[in-house]
């Protein structure tokens, strides 16, 4: 799945930008939510799922693009390991970005909550009304909270290294815009 | 400008450091929102636990109003809610509910007669799919304005300091007038026989977008009978349960849903003041409860009456309430389903 390409397309780049903001604020609020009794409570609740579902359908989006358009190489030069760890952290951000959501959405649907996502408008529930599954889903849904912030902290720790320390052009498949000081 | 790990083994120290900064800003950032940082920070965990009695909560069971009973039936709306309201369950027409009487108590075994507040929890269901859930109360106001205040109730009741609640009376008189409805207010022998009110504000929403402050209470049909609790104690410590069983068993019982619609200024913000009692009042359909299920196996027993459970056209309000009820029963609902083997079902298979 690479491509001869040095950059990430266009709409893949656009995409990893937008959703980046996206998963950083529904972790936020997620962990947000669960910590106050204010009505900010309320407020982070609603924008928690409809931007779940937001998110749900831009992963789906992206993984398409993603087999369509590919991933351009990773340099020739970096060790074995580290692109055992790169490729296998991909995998793993796809695998969170869609399952987070439909994990909470069944968790809603087996706690038989509506899974209201704006006014009128709601989903429908996807799993029976289930006291165990409903733990089972709370459980994954926390803890894989925290193991996707750990990634993503792992993921920028990595590209700032990749950026500032081996200036290997990484960075750049996916930087907004062109950046310049890349080397040959 | 920039060395190449290729070419040089060293690498300097500025990048790192940058790297560091930025993933511990982050993390720290991450932690603060958490809550981990703000020890005093008013948590659905620390509301949960003041709630449970000395004994530790009442194992797969809510963590307040642990007592209950299910019930099914319908709301019959008249169409009058439709002047105030978008909200499909007010246009005239017959809605499928869920509910469950209760008794304001952690205790799931509490004998009747040694709890003040009774309770009801209600969820219509719309054929558009929304649900309109409530959990009311049949004290007239709420005994205190927030929850910080709530919290702190709490904690003074469990306290083992003997001044705690005089001072927690001092510093919140608001609490007095709830106290006078607590000894003075009229005990009944049944559930059928009480008034329940939201006690919160809510905002009801024509389909104009024009915002109504309101608030409701469901009026029983049945005439309430004033029983001491001395006398209650004696009929035994379930006989709510057992004469709402037989009571319904023996007929539906019914109550009138009123709407109060607040005038400008009134106190919207504080479930502990009521509203004066001239307001306009509409009456918008009827509660009708056709029958009585035990919890353990009963309808009820997977629904969190989560007062913010609102279909389009209903609102929260400025109260600042409902907010920190659905933040709590959220938790509550989230423990008792993990410790559902402390309270197992009996039907067998009836558990996914």
């Amino acid at each position: 799945m690479t491509t001869s390409r040095t950059r990430f397309a266009t709409p893949q780049r656009l995409l990893h930008w937008l959703m980046a903001v996206c998963i950083l604020s529904m972790l936020f609020i997620g962990v947000g939510m669960v910590s106050t009794v204010t009505p900010k409570y309320l407020t982070l609740v609603q924008i928690h799922k409809p931007l779940g579902i937001a998110i749900l359908v831009l992963a789906l989006i992206r993984l398409a693009l993603r087999i369509f358009y590919g991933a351009p190489a990773l340099p020739a030069d970096l060790p074995e390991p580290v692109k055992l760890a790169a490729n296998l952290s991909q995998y793993i951000f796809y695998a969170l970005m869609i399952s987070m959501p439909l994990i909470g959405w069944a968790m809603l649907s087996a706690a038989s909550y509506p899974v209201v996502l704006f006014g009128s408008v709601h989903l429908p529930s996807i799993l029976p009304v289930s006291p165990s599954l409903h733990t089972l889903l709370w459980h994954a849904h926390y803890l894989l909270a925290f193991a996707f912030f750990g990634l993503i902290l792992m993921h920028v720790a990595a590209i700032l290294f990749h950026k500032l320390i081996r200036n290997d052009g990484i960075f750049e498949t996916m930087a907004p815009v062109p950046t310049h000081g890349r080397p040959e | 400008m920039i060395q190449s790990p290729a070419s040089s083994k060293s690498i300097r120290p500025g990048p790192l450091v940058v790297i560091a900064a930025v993933v511990g800003v982050a993390a720290i950032g991450f932690a603060y929102t958490a809550g981990w940082l703000s020890p005093h920070r008013l948590t659905p965990k620390k509301l949960v636990s003041a709630l449970a009695p000395p004994g530790g909560p009442a194992l797969g069971h809510r963590r307040n109003h642990a007592k209950g009973i299910c019930f099914t039936g319908t709301f019959e709306a008249n169409g009058d809610g439709s002047a105030l309201s978008k909200a499909q369950v007010f246009l005239r027409g017959q809605y499928p509910v869920v509910g469950r009487f209760n008794l304001g108590t952690a205790e799931a075994n509490a004998a009747d007669a040694m709890v003040r507040v009774r309770g009801l929890g209600i969820s219509i269901t719309t054929p558009d799919g929304q649900q309109w859930r409530s959990a009311m109360i049949d004290a007239p106001i709420f005994p205190v304005s927030t929850p910080q205040d709530f919290y702190e109730l709490l904690t003074a009741s469990a306290s083992k300091d003997p001044d705690a609640m005089k001072n927690f009376i001092a510093s919140h008189p608001g609490f007095t007038t709830f106290l006078g409805w607590a000894k003075n207010g009229t005990w009944t022998g049944s559930y059928a026989e009480e008034r329940y009110n939201s006690l919160d504000s809510f905002l009801f929403v024509e389909g104009s977008g024009t915002k109504h402050p309101i608030r409701w209470s469901l009026i029983p049909a049945a005439q309430p009978v004033p029983i001491s609790p001395e006398e209650l104690a004696k009929r035994g410590p379930d006989y709510l349960e057992q004469e709402i069983a037989q009571r319904v068993a023996a007929g539906a019982q019914h109550w009138s849903l009123v709407i109060t619609v607040a005038n400008p200024g009134d106190p919207t913000a504080d479930p502990n003041q009521a509203w004066p009692p001239d307001r306009r009042a509409v009456t918008v359909g009827t509660l009708t409860v056709q029958q009585i299920e035990p919890e353990r196996d009963g309808p009820c027993r997977d629904i969190n009456f989560d007062p913010t459970v609102l279909p389009a056209g209903i609102t929260t309000s400025d109260d600042p309430v409902p907010a920190a009820r659905s933040a709590a029963y959220s938790r509550s609902y989230n423990s008792r389903t993990a410790e559902a083997s402390y309270y197992p079902r009996t039907e067998t298979g009836a558990k996914q």
